[in-house]
């Protein structure tokens, strides 16, 4: 260290903190904390059953898909926007990797690819539209995302006539859906596993991540120090689109199914899921690693409710509860670190636009 | 001696509101020129206008003696003028070092940084030295401004600023709202800046402040420079008569 010759005696400054960054580190700790105990507690009331290979099969294969949507969701979220449209683009994408699979022809690899390529551009179709509408036309993402959801659902009942697809291949279904990469490992937690993990990477290591928080905390300060602001918030919604089109073919393949009126509580639980994880609804903070704990916090209790015999309908109860009260907990701490900040919740408003004056 | 920045018969309007009449300003290469006048008398406007966040409808603006036009705060970035906001527009949730290079990281070598990896470490020592060498106290390199002391925030502030200005920095009203010490921690490192050679616009309604700091005062009133005078040969009761209109040195 430097001397710095001329600075304040460190008794006239607030001790500078960490605060915040611990803040969230800490609450992705404490639901760890949480998710582990849950786990204990059934374990102790069911052990012959519930930490079974047969059983975390189960557990991580429900949810392997919606980790898959957490990644993208998390990012939208940190800009302190948000997307109601994944479980709607989600299905679009399944009915159009469906349609085009099953013109194709096949049941093999090939056919798979196709559908692959069908279902990402679906998505990513629906991301860019929506990114273009937060970013350029400066509607509300709320209300972006709630005309999206609805829309990309009409479509999908119109091409399908509203009747689900169970057409599709069964390289998708058997290996992909259902299958084991090796032993008892389904495959498709190894491939959420690699979305996971490129997310986090993504978020924390690259110039895109700092971007997606940067344009949360303070937006109008990315754009004076020369951060393309509505470029990265259109890139950050594309992001979103194209992972929930890639969870449209795995949930093809999981289901056997389109899940046409599946899927309408799908965004909410996801967005329940990050913000469990600590993830901010006001913007600038937040983690993947977070949203997947978040995310496996319902699905551990169901689970464990049906073993222990209890009605697995308090699991909507307790999740309920579980996401006010950490919402809840959290802005205190947060009030209390960031001085001056409390706005209403952006995504309300139009994209940037919220100045925070008095906050840095 | 040619002025680093100068701005000559400068005018703006808002509608039927004349915010600067034929303004003129300069400010020569290491130096601290204050820029003071009431409330309205068009210092954020002229500041504004230099910094190349606004546009003006009339005047020209010298850059080392040629003409340039500001079109976009970019533009006075790319010739090496920063400004410090009122509001600093940090970004609360990021790191000193993080804010230090928004919009300017420092990529990775080769295939790495191509694919978007920073380079961290590049970053964090060059903040560190850009605090230091201005002393500006920023203990956590890693804690998020938002939980710093306005004191703090305001170092983190002046010091990005200073870090990338090679010519010019204006400093909007930047000890405001701050306690005793970290006032005089800012006049210090205001002090410290000009000293690099770096011409320094202040704009502030303390005149102990502006008398503490400042090497020559411009004095604007309704709109246009009224008077300049070098610290040396004024005194606080003069600057105020200026600022009220009393005393006019510049024809209109």
């Amino acid at each position: 260290m430097s001397t710095t010759t001329t600075a304040p005696p460190a008794s006239t400054e607030d001790a500078p903190t960490s605060r915040l960054s611990r803040i969230s580190r800490l609450q992705a700790l404490q639901i760890l904390i949480l998710l582990v105990v849950t786990i204990a507690v059934f374990t102790a009331l069911r052990p012959d059953t519930f930490l079974t290979g047969f059983n975390i099969r189960g557990i991580v294969q429900n949810t392997a898909i919606y980790a898959v949507l957490g990644v993208g969701m998390t990012f939208v979220i940190i800009t302190g926007g948000i997307d109601l449209s994944v479980g709607s683009v989600l299905v679009f994408s399944g009915v159009v990797a469906d349609k085009i699979m099953v013109a194709y022809g096949g049941q093999g690899w090939g056919t798979v690819l196709v559908g692959l390529v069908a279902a990402l551009a679906s998505g990513l179709a629906w991301g860019l539209l929506n990114g273009i509408l937060v970013a350029k036309a400066k509607v509300p993402p709320l209300v972006v995302t709630l005309g999206s959801l609805s829309a990309a659902l009409g479509f999908a009942q119109i091409i399908t006539k509203g009747l689900d697809l169970r057409d599709a291949p069964q390289t998708l279904v058997n290996d992909i859906g259902f299958g084991n990469i090796v032993g008892q490992v389904p495959t498709i937690a190894v491939v959420s596993a690699v979305v996971v993990i490129f997310g986090i990477v993504l978020l924390h290591r690259t110039r895109l991540g700092l971007y997606t928080y940067a344009i949360g905390s303070n937006a109008e300060a990315g754009r004076r120090a020369g951060v393309k602001v509505e470029r990265h918030l259109i890139k950050v919604y594309a992001f979103a689109g194209l992972l929930a089109g890639f969870a449209g073919l795995l949930n093809l393949g999981f289901f056997q199914s389109t899940t046409i009126g599946g899927q309408s509580n799908t965004p909410l639980n996801v967005i329940a899921g990050v913000a469990i994880g600590g993830t901010s609804l006001f913007g600038g903070i937040g983690s993947v690693f977070g949203t997947v704990i978040g995310l496996f916090i319902p699905i551990v209790l169901q689970n464990g409710f049906i073993q222990t015999g209890v009605q697995p309908f308090w699991q909507q109860v307790v999740v309920g509860a579980v996401l006010v009260a950490v919402v809840y907990v959290d802005q205190l701490r947060r009030a209390a670190a960031l001085r001056g900040t409390k706005t209403r919740l952006p995504f309300l408003s139009r994209a940037g636009s919220t100045s925070r004056k008095g906050s840095a | 001696m040619t002025a680093v920045l100068e701005a000559r018969g400068i005018t703006k309007h808002y509608g039927h509101v004349e915010a600067l009449t034929n303004a003129n300003f300069d400010v020569q290469a290491g130096e601290v020129v204050a820029l003071i006048g009431d409330n309205g008398a068009g210092k954020s406007t002229l500041v504004r206008i230099l910094s190349g966040a606004e546009a003006a409808d009339g005047g020209e603006v010298l850059f080392d003696g040629k003409a340039v036009q500001l079109t976009s705060p970019t533009d006075a970035r790319e010739l090496g003028m920063e400004t410090v906001f009122q509001d600093l527009a940090l970004a609360p949730h990021l790191s000193p070092v993080q804010n230090m290079y928004l919009g300017r990281e420092v990529m990775r070598k080769g295939l790495l940084g191509k694919l978007g990896f920073m380079d961290s470490k590049a970053m964090r020592d060059g903040s560190r030295s850009a605090f230091d060498r201005l002393g500006a106290t920023v203990r956590d390199l890693n804690g998020t401004v938002g939980g710093m002391s306005g004191g703090q925030r305001q170092g983190i502030a002046v010091a990005r600023a200073a870090a990338w200005a090679q010519k010019v920095i204006f400093l909007d009203e930047p000890t405001a709202a701050l306690g005793v010490v970290q006032t005089q921690n800012v006049l210090d490192l205001v002090r410290r800046v000009s000293g690099e050679g770096i011409g320094v616009v202040f704009i502030s309604h303390s005149m102990p402040h502006v008398m503490e700091v400042a090497d020559r005062i411009q004095v604007m009133w309704r709109g246009r420079r009224v008077a300049t005078y070098n610290k040396a040969d004024t005194s606080m009761e003069q600057l105020v008569s200026a600022m009220t209109g009393a005393v006019a040195q510049e024809a209109s």
